[in-house]
């Protein structure tokens, strides 16, 4: 993807410094998306293809207004229908486009090994380079919304790039410019919140949505995707989004204590085996002290 | 792969037939194999070593073919060494007193037989860790096809895999100095086969005497 005016503030798999931390006056990107007035038009699925230049493949019908059951390596924008009946028995047709949340911190980055693999851009962005990607699919483990998706020809990771090469050069992500409702918005993360919590109020007060919020799931350090939803108390309902995303504690474990545990154990044993061997030396030099019996004097 | 055509010089004995020492160096090899791209996926410090390699996709795809080799060695040894690695009460005796065995006076060890409780703590270590090893390696192998609502099955394994190798590598490293630096001899006795009979008198008296009790040849 295009890097011409992005600089990387975060780096998989990385030893040293990173270019861009901290290097540049950036504002955080964001891509709002309003729940409550997405049609399910998929023009937004549409225009990923399109600008993406994705491969066609086959949809999935299964009986409702979803295309296929999850994103693939090669369709990246997907939206996540569910029928939901209320208590007063009404019936909601639910919408969320799904795609990569583009998290302040990227579980796909902490558990990604290899240099260069994954970054994310001074904007916020997270993108994956796939001509550092080795394949492992840590990523797909370290990701708490399902999105990573290995191309099993060339073995490398692919998703959302947030239109990368767009947004670098001022355009706003070909999704957003496909949505004929206006559910799509995109500026600053400052701005989409404030339009988001504007949204919610109005759907609290006057659309009788007392339960309306907007979900910027902290636990990732927030979002670079934020959804407004009617029920925000209930988020599995669009698609099984989760109420609590984190990265996973096992990766945090093996990223953080353990690898410490680790790196040190390793020098302390060779370190000690070294001092050992100088304190002590072998067991025993020469045939003649092999020889030497049991008991029969040496001893250092 | 009968061992008794081999000639054992004068004064010395069989220690590891031809199959023993092959299923070694098999293990050896793809061990040292792992441990180095394993290690360049472990920390971004040690990513070069991938790239040594011929890169680290080529390491990655080799890694989990590598450890199917490494795996096939271990079980080998299993079925060769599982009744020999049996613990015994010598060998509570024998940890009570490693202290005496780490400070070289092995005059004051209770006699080990063919293995001593060390080497029979190094070979069920690496025994129990590599089938860990090997479950969660398949899961890490192929983690795209493992379905959204069996993920905890990942997330046990991206844990539990380092962890495991770990523990390895601990015992790797006083394998390597116990047969590299610490007793002169077993590093030969691994390649050519045979010890002296100090040797064996030193370190494994009670194997020699089996062994020597057996016929009246020194061979075994």
């Amino acid at each position: 993807m295009s890097q011409a005016t992005l600089r990387v503030q975060k780096i998989s798999g990385h030893a040293g410094s990173v270019p861009g931390e901290d290097t540049q006056r950036e504002y955080t990107v964001c891509k709002l998306i309003d729940t409550t007035t997405c049609i399910g038009c998929k023009a937004c699925e549409v225009a990923c293809m399109e600008w993406n230049d994705l491969p066609f493949g086959e949809t999935v019908f299964d009986n409702t207004y979803q295309t296929m059951p999850e994103t693939r390596w090669n369709y990246w924008n997907l939206i996540l229908f569910n029928e939901h009946e209320r208590e007063d028995g009404s019936l909601m047709w639910l919408m969320r486009k799904n795609q990569c949340m583009h998290c302040a911190e990227p579980g796909c980055l902490a558990a990604c090994p290899a240099d260069g693999a994954i970054v994310q851009y001074t904007n916020g962005i997270v993108d994956f380079q796939q001509a550092n990607c080795i394949g492992c699919g840590y990523c797909i483990t370290g990701c708490p919304f399902d999105i990573p998706k290995m191309n099993p020809k060339t073995h490398r990771v692919f998703k959302c790039t947030l239109c990368t090469d767009r947004v670098s050069e001022g355009l706003e992500p070909a999704c957003i410019k496909s949505c004929p409702t206006g559910c799509l918005h995109f500026g600053t993360k400052d701005d989409m919140l404030d339009l988001a919590e504007k949204r919610v109020k109005q759907l609290r007060d006057h659309s009788n949505f007392p339960n309306a919020g907007v979900y910027d799931p902290q636990g990732v350090g927030g979002t670079g995707v934020v959804y407004v939803l009617h029920d925000a108390s209930n988020p599995e309902l669009y698609g099984g989004l989760p109420k609590n995303p984190r990265v996973p504690l096992s990766v945090k474990l093996w990223k953080g204590p353990l690898k410490w545990l680790g790196n040190v154990a390793m020098i302390g044993g060779l370190v000690g085996l070294f001092v050992h061997y100088l304190r002590y030396g072998p067991k025993a030099r020469e045939e003649e002290d092999l020889a030497t019996k049991p008991g029969g004097g040496k001893s250092s | 792969m009968s061992s008794s055509e081999q000639i054992i010089p004068h004064g010395h004995v069989l220690r590891y037939n031809l199959r023993e020492r092959l299923t070694h160096w098999v293990a050896a090899i793809a061990y040292i194999y792992l441990l180095s791209t394993g290690l360049a996926f472990w920390s971004p410090w040690l990513f070069w070593v991938a790239a040594a390699l011929g890169g680290a996709q080529v390491s990655r795809m080799l890694h989990p073919w590598a450890g199917l080799l490494f795996f096939a060695a271990v079980w080998n040894m299993y079925t060769m060494w599982a009744q020999q690695m049996k613990h015994t009460d010598d060998d509570r005796k024998w940890w009570k007193a490693v202290k005496y065995y780490s400070t070289n006076q092995d005059e004051k060890m209770p006699p080990a037989g063919r293995y001593n409780a060390g080497q029979k703590f190094l070979f069920w270590g690496f025994f129990w860790s590599t089938v860990a090893l090997l479950i969660t390696g398949l899961v890490l192998w192929f983690p795209e096809y493992i379905p959204w609502n069996l993920r905890l099955l990942r997330y046990l394994s991206v844990l539990i895999h380092p962890a495991a190798a770990l523990f390895t590598i601990g015992l790797f490293m006083i394998h390597l100095y116990m047969g590299l630096f610490a007793e002169r001899g077993a590093f030969g006795s691994v390649i050519r086969g045979d010890v002296s009979i100090a040797f064996a008198k030193r370190y494994h008296p009670a194997w020699y005497k089996e062994i020597a009790g057996e016929s009246s040849s020194p061979r075994k």
